[in-house]
Formats: C-alpha cells, sequence, structure tokens
C-alpha cells in the first residue's frame, strides 16, 4: 500500500511557496532576456549566413553547425567553468559584479538557440520570392534598406511560429541553468525537495508551472498567426 | 533621355540583346512588342540595371550605367518600374506601399508622403482602397497601385514590364485607362505590351523585337498599316487575328 502522505500545503503557501514563486521569476527573468538576444543575434547570424562575402558565409555555417550540434549543458559548464579565461576583462568584471551564474546561463541559452533561430530566419527569407527584392530595388533601396523594409518584416512575420517554438525550447531549456546554481524554478524545486522531502508535490507543482508557460506561449502563437499572418496570405 | 549603342547581353550561351541601337527622348510614349523570348523584357530591365549589360553604352537621363562611379539607386529613385506581377509589398496597407519609398529615400515627412498617397490613389480611382492590403485587391487594382507606387517618386521615367499580362481581361481597360492618363501628361514612357490598341492609340514609336534584335522601328500607323519586316508581318497578324 501506498505510504507516502501528500501534503500539497508545502508548495501552495508559506516559505516553500514563496521559494517557488521567486524561481519562477529568475526562470521568465532569464528566458525573456535571452529571448530578445538570442533573436538579434540569430538574426545577424542568419544575415551572415546569406552574405556574399565567402569568408563571413563560412564564419556563420561554422557557428551554426558547432552550437547546434554540442549539448548545452556541456555549453553552460563552458561559459561557466571556461569562459573567464576567454573573455575580455571588461565582460568579466561585469559579470562577477552582477551575477555570474545568470550571466553564464543567459550567455550559454542565447548563443545555443540563436543558432536554431538564424536557421529558422533564414528559411524564412528564402521563402519570399525574389521579386520583392527586385521591387524594392527598383525603387531605389540599397540591398541592405530593401532587407530592413521590405524583406525581414515579410521574413518575421512568417517565421514567427517558428520562432515561439524555439522561445519555448529555450524556457524549457532555462532549467540546465540549475546546473551552475541559477536559482530558477527547477533549483528551488529542488530546494524544496530537500528541506522537505515532498518532491512529488514541488516537482508536479514545478512541471505544471512550466506548462502553463508553454501554453501561453503556444496561444499566442495561435492568436498571432489568425490576426497577423492570415490578412497577408495570398487569397 | 535614354540611349543603347551597340549593346550586348547574354545569358550564358544565349544571345538576348544583340547589338541595341535605340534612342527615346524626353516625354516620348515607346511601345516594345515582339514573340515571347525575344528579349523585350530584358531590354527595358537593362534600364534601370536590374539587368546589367555585357557589352555597349547605356545612358540613361545623362548617367552611364557601365561607369562604376554612376549611383544606381539614385538613378533607381529616378525610374519608375511596373511589373508584370505587380509586386506589391504585402505585409503592407496601400498607402504605406506607396508612401515607403518617399519617407525612406526621398526623406518625405510621414504626412507629406501619406497625403500625395492619397492624392495619387485618387488619380487612379483607388482612394477607398488606401486602408486595404494587396491580398484584398483584384489583379487591376493592384496594377494601379503599383503605379501610383511607382509614380510616387516624381520618376523621370516609367518602365512597364507586360503590366497587363497578368490579368484577366476585364481588368486589362482600367490599367490601359490610367497609363493613357500618364503618356498625356508627358511622362518619358517605355512600354513592353501586347496590347497593340494601347500601341496603336497612344504609343509615339514602336519597336518590334525578334530573337535579341530590334528588327523594326517605326510610328504606330507606319508599323500597324505597312510592316516591313517578314516577321513583323508575322507576328502582327498572330496577336491582332480574331482566334488569339
Amino acid at each position: 500500500m501506498l505510504k507516502y502522505q501528500f501534503d500539497w500545503s508545502v508548495v501552495t503557501s508559506g516559505k516553500y511557496f514563496e521559494w517557488l514563486l521567486s524561481g519562477l521569476y529568475t526562470t521568465i527573468q532569464l528566458s525573456l532576456v535571452a529571448i530578445v538576444f538570442s533573436f538579434l543575434l540569430g538574426l545577424v547570424i542568419a544575415m551572415m549566413r546569406m552574405s556574399n562575402a565567402k569568408p563571413v558565409r563560412w564564419f556563420a555555417h561554422g557557428y551554426l553547425e558547432f552550437f547546434r550540434n554540442t549539448p548545452l549543458l556541456v555549453q553552460i559548464f563552458f561559459w561557466y567553468f571556461g569562459s573567464y579565461k576567454i573573455l575580455p576583462t571588461v565582460i568579466n568584471d561585469w559579470l562577477n559584479k552582477t551575477n555570474f551564474e545568470f550571466g553564464a546561463a543567459v550567455i550559454a541559452l542565447t548563443i545555443y538557440t540563436s543558432a536554431f533561430i538564424a536557421e529558422d530566419i533564414r528559411s524564412g527569407v528564402r521563402s519570399i520570392p525574389k521579386e520583392q527584392l527586385e521591387a524594392a530595388r527598383s525603387s531605389g533601396f540599397s540591398y541592405v534598406r530593401s532587407m530592413q523594409y521590405i524583406i525581414l518584416p515579410q521574413a518575421v512575420r512568417i517565421t514567427i511560429p517558428p520562432l515561439i517554438n524555439q522561445f519555448l525550447n529555450l524556457t524549457k531549456n532555462s532549467s540546465l541553468a540549475m546546473t551552475i546554481g541559477v536559482m530558477e524554478l527547477t533549483y528551488q524545486a529542488r530546494q524544496v525537495e530537500s528541506y522537505t522531502f515532498k518532491g512529488f508535490e514541488a516537482f508536479t507543482a514545478a512541471t505544471l508551472v512550466y506548462v502553463v508557460l508553454s501554453i501561453i506561449i503556444t496561444l499566442m502563437v495561435t492568436y498571432y498567426d489568425k490576426v497577423v499572418l492570415s490578412p497577408m496570405k495570398a487569397r | 533621355m535614354i540611349t543603347f549603342k551597340g549593346v550586348h547581353k547574354w545569358f550564358k550561351d544565349l544571345h538576348v540583346l544583340n547589338d541595341i541601337n535605340l534612342h527615346v527622348n524626353q516625354g516620348e510614349v515607346l511601345v516594345v512588342c515582339g514573340p515571347s523570348g525575344s528579349g523585350k523584357s530584358t531590354l527595358i530591365r537593362t534600364i534601370n540595371k536590374l539587368e546589367p549589360i555585357n557589352q555597349g553604352t547605356l545612358i540613361v537621363d545623362g548617367m552611364d550605367l557601365s561607369d562604376s562611379k554612376t549611383d544606381i539607386n539614385q538613378l533607381r529613385a529616378e525610374i519608375g518600374f511596373v511589373f508584370q506581377q505587380f509586386n506589391l509589398y504585402p505585409h503592407l496597407s496601400v498607402t504605406r506601399n506607396i508612401a515607403l519609398a518617399p519617407i525612406k529615400i526621398r526623406r518625405m515627412s510621414k504626412d507629406e508622403a501619406e497625403s500625395q498617397a492619397a492624392a495619387l490613389l485618387e488619380r487612379v480611382g483607388l482612394i477607398e482602397k488606401r486602408n486595404a492590403y494587396p491580398t484584398q485587391l483584384s489583379g487591376g487594382q493592384q496594377q494601379r497601385v503599383a503605379i501610383a507606387r511607382a509614380l510616387a517618386m516624381k520618376p523621370r521615367i516609367m518602365l512597364f514590364d507586360e503590366p497587363t499580362s497578368a490579368l484577366d481581361p476585364e481588368m486589362i481597360g482600367e490599367v490601359l485607362l490610367v497609363m493613357k492618363d500618364l503618356a498625356q501628361s508627358g511622362m518619358t514612357m517605355i512600354v513592353v505590351t501586347h496590347e497593340m490598341g494601347f500601341a496603336s492609340e497612344v504609343s509615339d514609336r514602336v519597336v518590334f523585337m525578334d530573337e535579341g534584335q530590334i528588327l523594326e522601328e517605326a510610328a504606330p500607323d507606319e508599323f500597324f498599316k505597312n510592316p516591313k519586316h517578314e516577321r513583323a508581318q508575322q507576328f502582327l497578324k498572330e496577336v491582332l487575328s480574331p482566334m488569339h
């Protein structure tokens, strides 16, 4: 017979509830910062990948292959344990002053996710008919400004659904940051378990929170697809 | 305004433009016709360097296109180009489609560019569609917006690359009407088209091309009544026949 005594009050109120709440706050913070940076970096890498200059293209290609094909956990350890040896002093000082664990997690998540985002954006750009570029160029827009005003806005709109998937993955992957001591949701759930031995309740609560976060993000995609994307599609 | 001197162009082994010599005066309306694959679209696309030429000289509005000092973006801003497939920007409203280049390239204020867009939409008869998106318009309406978009840059030359070929027959008239109005306003125009009615009524000169060469160049009356070249006679017989 089951001897385990369930005690949900551990995770619904009091000190441990506050731990989980602060973990959730850190998870959201970590994810949001990494989402913004990984998007911007992904945009840059995608542009480099499509550049006419071969060395630039090769660099971007190498970047993509390298960061997509190595485990995120290893990358997190690399930035946490190994980065101070190669990063400029300015960045190291800043990281130490603020919160080194958090900073390393942001860097690792940003770089890892940017590689996937770059590929999604690139395929978005490739799906825009070449006549759009011709129309822009024939109005007098330079290549870069054609990209900026005409091609990328369309490509990003088309890429939003796969991008949101990447953001979803990033949010879930942020749980790996607990391994270097970032006090995010999974870390706090683990703490609650250590102090109370209520592992089932603690991790059920954490799991539910991740599910809710994912559902919110998914609903946003559906809404976006209906309201923003459909008026743009050919009839 | 536009001068071709001994212009050649090849796509790999295909000689698409073969010794083109042509001069277009300011305010002139020139129609270029010929069977498909004759090089007429390529010809018009060399004028704003959508297609670079391989040999010869091409001077547009006083600028030499093969001179590396020529600012091609500046030149393109002075040349309106209307495509067969319209190529409106699907993510922007009709007004934004028209106002974008004036704002970003001519540094026009947003208000000024949008009131200019409204005036142009009035001119092409689509003011009520100013907030619509391109996919909500018919082909004929999209092409009229595309013409308004080109005019918004106050171009010195307008190029039309088969502007009515992608349209349903009942929409061709509305587009030709806008083009006729434009021709009568004194715009320098080069029009690649199979619309022989437009050519005879509106153009000052007709150029007939085949296999990359200009075979005939004449006033429309002369060209339609009395085509000299055998292939021009053949072509006219085909496009003017009621079975076409």
